[in-house]
């Protein structure tokens, strides 16, 4: 056996960079604030720091896995390149007219957001593709080169090219591609049929033109940050996550960068996946709580939910269609405003309401004693007795209860005759029941019913709410696992190799093709193949295939996974069977005597991932030391109890605390509450369960 | 879960109340996801809702579609009535698509199914969507009674104890021009409330409560509280609102007057013209929906809809006027003139509460449906075939009195706008423009939101009929307090062919069907406009130079130097 690789996780977030080596010795890891200007020092900072603490050379790393939300900030913060938008004649102005509705019903001075591309940077060709990739209008090459050295003169550093239905039919795409090659060598280009080859053209558009528009960005950061590694001397190959969960290229990515987006949280759900698996779990629900936002995912199988289409930079309150839909493969999450920043108050019907407005890190929530005078989520939690204010991030942040008290009152109590407790409580159940409710939206979206799932909790605030969330959802058991502060970063190391392809043509089952269909999915399968089989040239690749199948005249198709068997001798009955089957799941009966149809086609090629090894069960060992009671508020039946104070040192693995419990550390506190139990498993990780779980 | 408390903390019952507003969300992402027709599907022209054991609606989701609000919160009330209390069971689903009684055309169908806890009826699930067809003339004015306009669904069961009835699914697939489509969207409609029921039940369980006795008054108290609250801190006073638009056989005058009083607000639409002979006549169910949208949007928008937050908000029309239209008046195009409703009264309610709501904008979507089938007067081609397809796009709504208006987007209705790719998936038509339409805007010191052009035409092979329903044709939206009148709508044949707003048209082989869709109007003196925002306005096209030099007094040079700028990308 060769010795076991050494390995390097890094992720940019807003305010930290994560960093984190595993060494044959364990692992080592730092936060890094992040360094906007020139990212790539932070890391380097990071590195000496990781390296120093392991005693490992940097030149010993064999590999690197980096994520980021660059690429995401870039387009929030519109700090793109300079981007020319090529479309057909007559549709300029798709990314702009976007849904033609209002994402919010009640406001008559709604503004929406601005388009990627403003119009004047949008240009047309006379062309034209039929839905079935016939072609209406030929393109004329003449006419792509007045218009290519018409944007040469404008000096665009990046092209987008987005024609209507090329998707089915990229031949336009790629003679406009190819003139841009020649007549502006030096700028890049993105076409939508290579970016996001799905049908729905404001999404697909919208997609390239992210793509377009981040690329110049990411290319010379991604550059830069291979040369400084080597300078280093690591010079070993860096990969990066991808937003669908796994890992590819430099190179791809630079090519592909809108495929970084949201990578960093993507990491987190492959850290939850992979905790699942050592454990032995087939259901799980990460929750990730930070200061302004949650996040929560299903796993099944070990495999986080993906999608096909998502939204970024949502500019009115988290509110759905108030952002950028991009549509890629994606780690499908429920992102709500909701962690411990944000802030509370009462509106008109006397109703608190919770977020997204957040306090952020200044002033900070009340207890900070930085000038915060609203009530945050942390002020509750701390008025609760959830938080230790004197020990608070290892003590280095003191925090006033009396300051969180005063705020309670003046937003909450006074308004509805509230003393600060049940305010607190009244707050903390708000933020609660929304969390579970986008838990529970999802999970009904999926066709999944959360009570035989176990949760999976990591991020500053999770395990303040995890186990009150799942008292909420009538989940059972909550793991709080250990390093759940860089968990992303340690997601990274755990991800597999991927890429996935997928193309819209549409199928009649009643017209079903099978050496057609198996002449796709070979297609595919060599795409998706040769972007993985660039990451590594001799790993074996496996390939998961799926059809996105609905009724016909149905708008929404539901993904139904093929075995490598069906995939390889496709017919239409055993289709058939799969689709009635997921739709009953999803939805409760199936829709007698309808012809169905196949939409999307979706190869994914990977590599396996780090097969995680199951723990042993560890013997109890009896109760955990206490270093005495705290008073700490029970939410469930709305009385105060005596919680026991226990130190996360001390819950060796096997040891217990009965709740009410607190179990403190320096990142954060895990709250046990009456209903439940917690025991430590052998990877220290915290297992929070209803008394009646436990053996 | 522990025996029920005596007395429920106020906690719980601000989380139950939460909890509902989910449930109903859930209910209608769950209609979006099974329905078959593209109008649900894409564009999101469906309602749901919760109510409680007496039918009075406790909580909605938030669609697209306004005119269902109101419409909704009575609709159960008719279900009870006619269905018989007493008769009810577990597993039963009741629907209909009465106008009068539903929410005012025969495309709507609105599924009712009664929620059974422990036994006991403790409330309903309503639910409603817009189906592409019912038979009869197909969607569009041409109908001279409600009889010609589609099959007729009286007040009854779709389902009783869980049985689908057979024969009713016999008679309405033998009457519609997609029966596959429509009986699948009865199935959706049924699920969604099924999925709405499902997740109440969960959450009595989990907070032990036997009925919704509790949380009812909870949530209705609170919200009268508060609306009432609004009411009484705006200024008293009378107004009256008008409004002349197209119409189909003669132009249409709305009025309304506007009182506003200590404790309600009422709307009265006496004065208004008389129904028209074809199909845009708008039961007072609508015309009631559509008012009190706008008088919530302006006064109280973030009290969520239910029977105690609309209560405050009277509306009435005398008999025989076009917004309180009788049987058998034809009404499938009510939309047309119930979406011209708020801009009725917000003309009136800008003279008690100025610098409030916007100018005039497009108003109705503008929306229309193409019939395509194999070419006539040649050899059609193999494989040509026919197909109905519905698309519904937007105008530019009004300039607000500190913002522009918004370009290509619907006010009052929320639906949203089909992909080109999709449409083009459906049938033969082809899509050959959909883009924003420059100068539009009407002028001000807000601008109004641009219209857009769309080009239609069909696949090599086809002809079709296209049902316009279109409005604003010769009375574009007047602007506000010196702001100027956004574009009209126009539509003609390629061929110079002029063409009707409204009404069904043939188009024949080879011929594209030109429309440019009304622009908003401004808000206030042009002459008072932000010069940046007349130069962004020139860059980016949304204006022309003509209209920067009329409008706005742009010299020559000023003008080119923009225009340089542009050319610079």
């Amino acid at each position: 056996m060769p010795p076991p690789p050494i390995r390097l996780g890094v992720d940019i977030g807003g305010t930290f960079t994560d960093v984190v080596l595993e060494h044959p010795g364990g692992r080592a890891s730092t936060k890094v604030l992040t360094t906007y200007a020139a990212p790539e020092d932070a890391i380097i900072e990071g590195l000496h720091r990781v390296c120093a603490e392991a005693g490992v050379a940097a030149g010993a790393i064999s590999q690197i896995i980096h994520g980021t939300t660059l690429a995401t900030n870039a387009l929030i913060e519109r700090r793109g390149a300079r981007t020319a938008l090529i479309t057909t004649q007559g549709f300029r102005d798709v990314i702009e007219m976007r849904t033609e509705s209002r994402f919010e019903q009640y406001d008559l001075n709604l503004t929406l957001p601005e388009p990627l591309l403003p119009r004047n940077r949008r240009y047309t060709v006379a062309e034209r593709m039929d839905a079935q990739g016939g072609v209406l209008i030929p393109l004329d090459r003449g006419a792509v080169e007045a218009l290519v050295d018409e944007l040469a003169r404008a000096g665009y550093e990046s092209v987008a090219v987005g024609l209507l239905h090329s998707y089915v039919n990229d031949a336009h795409e790629r003679l406009i591609a190819e003139v841009l090659a020649e007549r502006m060598p030096d700028a890049m280009v993105s076409i939508s049929s290579e970016v996001s080859p799905q049908m729905r053209e404001y999404e697909r558009f919208n997609t390239t033109i992210a793509n377009a528009y981040i690329k110049p960005l990411m290319k010379s950061y991604l550059g830069r940050l291979r040369a400084r590694l080597a300078a280093e001397g690591a010079g070993c190959p860096v990969f990066l996550m991808h937003s669908g969960g796994g890992i590819m290229s430099l190179e791809s990515a630079a090519e592909f960068p809108v495929r970084l987006v949201e990578s960093g949280p993507a990491g987190g759900a492959i850290f939850a996946a992979d905790i699942a698996a050592r454990h032995g779990l087939d259901r799980v629900l990460s929750f990730d709580m930070g200061g302004t936002t949650a996040k929560i995912c299903l796993i099944r199988g070990g495999m986080p939910k993906t999608a096909r289409v998502f939204e970024v930079a949502r500019t009115y309150r988290f509110k759905k269609g108030s952002g950028m839909p991009i549509s890629i493969p994606v780690i499908d999450m429920v992102e709500i405003g909701a962690g411990g920043g944000s802030l509370a108050h009462v509106d008109s019907m006397g109703q608190i309401r919770v977020g997204p407005e957040s306090a952020g890190s200044e002033p900070g929530p009340a207890c900070y004693g930085r000038g915060g005078d609203r009530p945050a989520v942390t002020d509750a939690d701390l008025v609760l007795g959830k938080l230790d204010p004197g020990n608070f991030a290892g003590g280095s942040i003191p925090l006033d209860p009396d300051a969180s008290r005063a705020a309670l009152d003046a937003a909450i109590g006074d308004r509805l005759g509230m003393d600060a407790t049940e305010a607190a409580w009244g707050l903390a159940e708000v933020v609660d029941e929304n969390m579970a409710n986008a838990a529970r939206v999802h999970a009904v979206e999926n066709g999944e019913d959360l009570s035989d799932y176990t949760m999976i909790a990591f991020g500053g605030a999770a395990p303040l709410h995890a186990a009150r969330l799942c008292e909420k959802l009538g989940i059972d058991r909550c793991l709080v696992p250990e390093g759940a502060g860089v968990g992303s970063a340690i997601g990274f190391l755990r991800a597999p190799f991927s890429f996935e392809a997928n193309r819209s043509v549409f199928m009649r089952m009643s017209e079903f093709d099978a050496g057609f269909v198996r002449t796709l999915f070979a297609e595919m399968e060599s795409e998706a193949t040769a972007f993985v089989r660039s990451c590594d040239a001799a790993v074996e690749i496996r390939s998961d295939h799926k059809v996105y199948m609905r009724y016909s005249g149905q708008g929404w198709e539901i993904p139904v996974a093929l075995t490598p068997e069906q995939a390889a001798a496709p017919d239409a009955a055993t289709f058939l069977d799969l689709f009635e089957a997921d739709y009953t799941t999803l939805f409760g009966r199936p829709v007698a005597g309808m012809e169905v149809e196949i939409v999307v086609w979706s190869v994914n090629a990977h590599t396996d991932a780090a097969i995680a090894e199951r723990l042993g069960e560890v013997a109890p060992a009896g109760d955990a030391a206490s270093g005495g009671r705290r008073d700490l508020f029970d939410p469930a039946s709305g009385t105060r109890t005596q919680a026991a104070i226990v130190a996360r040192r001390d819950m060796a693995p096997g040891r217990a605390a009965q709740g009410p419990a607190v179990v403190t550390e320096a990142e954060t506190t895990v709250i046990v509450p009456r209903s439940r139990e917690v025991f430590a498993h052998s990877d220290g990780t915290l297992d929070v369960r209803t008394k009646e779980t436990a053996r | 879960m522990n025996a029920a408390k005596p007395e429920r903390s106020q906690v719980a019952h601000q989380v139950m109340w939460n909890r509902m507003i989910s449930i109903v969300e859930e209910q209608a992402q769950a209609l979006v996801r099974t329905a078959f027709s593209t109008s649900v599907r894409e564009a999101g022209d469906l309602s749901a809702g919760v109510y409680d054991a007496s039918g009075r609606m406790l909580a909605q989701a938030v669609t697209g579609t306004p005119g269902h609000v109101n419409a909704m919160a009575d609709a159960v009330g008719h279900f009870i009535r006619r269905i018989g209390r007493d008769t009810m069971e577990e597993g039963d689903v009741y629907l209909t698509n009465d106008p009068w009684e539903g929410t005012g055309h025969l495309h709507d169908i609105t599924v009712v199914s009664p929620s059974f806890h422990e036994g006991r009826l403790i409330g309903f699930f309503a639910c409603t969507a817009h189906v592409t067809d019912v038979g009869g003339r197909g969607f569009g004015v041409d109908a001279n009674s409600v009889y010609e306009e589609g099959l007729y669904i009286p007040i009854m069961r779709f389902a009783t104890r869980g049985e689908v009835d057979r024969t009713l699914l016999a008679i309405v697939r033998g009457n519609v021009r997609e029966p596959d489509q429509l009986v699948g969207d009865l199935y959706a409609l049924a699920t969604c409330n099924e999925i709405g029921h499902r997740r109440l039940i969960e959450m009595m369980r989990e907070f032990g409560l036997a009925d919704l006795a509790g949380i009812s008054d909870f949530i209705l108290t609170n919200s009268r509280r508060a609306t009432l609250e609004r009411i009484a801190a705006l200024p008293p006073g009378s107004a009256e609102g008008h409004m002349r638009i197209d119409g189909y056989s003669t132009p249409i005058d709305l009025r309304v007057k506007v009182t506003i009083e200590a404790d309600r607000i009422l709307s009265d639409w006496s004065g208004t013209s008389g129904p028209d002979p074809k199909g845009i006549n708008v039961p007072l169910v609508y015309t009631k929906a559509y008012s009190c949208y706008a008088l919530k949007c302006a006064i109280a928008p973030e009290i969520p809809n239910n029977a105690a937050s609309l209560e405050p908000f009277e509306i009435t029309a005398p008999e025989n006027t076009i917004v309180n239209a009788r049987h058998p008046a034809p009404v499938a195009l009510r939309h047309v003139i119930g979406h011209m409703v708020p801009d009725t009264v917000y003309d009136a309610l800008d003279r008690l509460l100025p610098d409030l709501v916007p100018a005039e904008g497009a108003g109705s979507l503008c929306n229309f449906q193409v019939s395509l089938r194999p070419r006539t007067d040649a050899a059609a081609p193999d494989g040509a075939r026919r197909a109905e397809v519905l698309t519904f796009n937007s105008g530019g709504s009004g300039a607000r009195p500190t913002l522009d208006g918004m370009n290509a987007t619907a006010f009052p209705s929320g639906v949203m706008t089909m992909p080109v790719e999709a449409t083009e998936q459906v049938g033969p038509v082809l899509i050959w423009r959909k883009e924003l339409r420059p100068d539009s805007g009407g002028a001000g010191r807000q601008r109004g939101g641009l219209g857009q052009f769309m080009d239609v035409g069909a696949r090599e092979g086809h002809e079709f009929d296209i049902s316009a329903m279109l409005d604003r044709v010769d009375h574009p939206a007047r602007g506000r307090r010196g702001g100027q009148s956004g574009a009209p709508t126009i539509i003609a044949r390629d061929d110079g062919v002029p063409m009707r707003g409204k009404g069904r048209q043939f188009v024949p082989h080879g011929r594209i069907v030109r429309m440019a869709f009304p622009g908003g109007a401004g808000y206030g003196d042009p002459a008072a406009r932000d010069r940046a925002a007349i130069a962004r306005d020139l860059a980016l096209g949304y204006i022309s130079a003509d209209y920067a030099r009329a409008q706005h007094g742009l010299e020559d040079q000023e003008i080119a130097e923009i225009l340089a700028g542009r050319e610079r990308g």
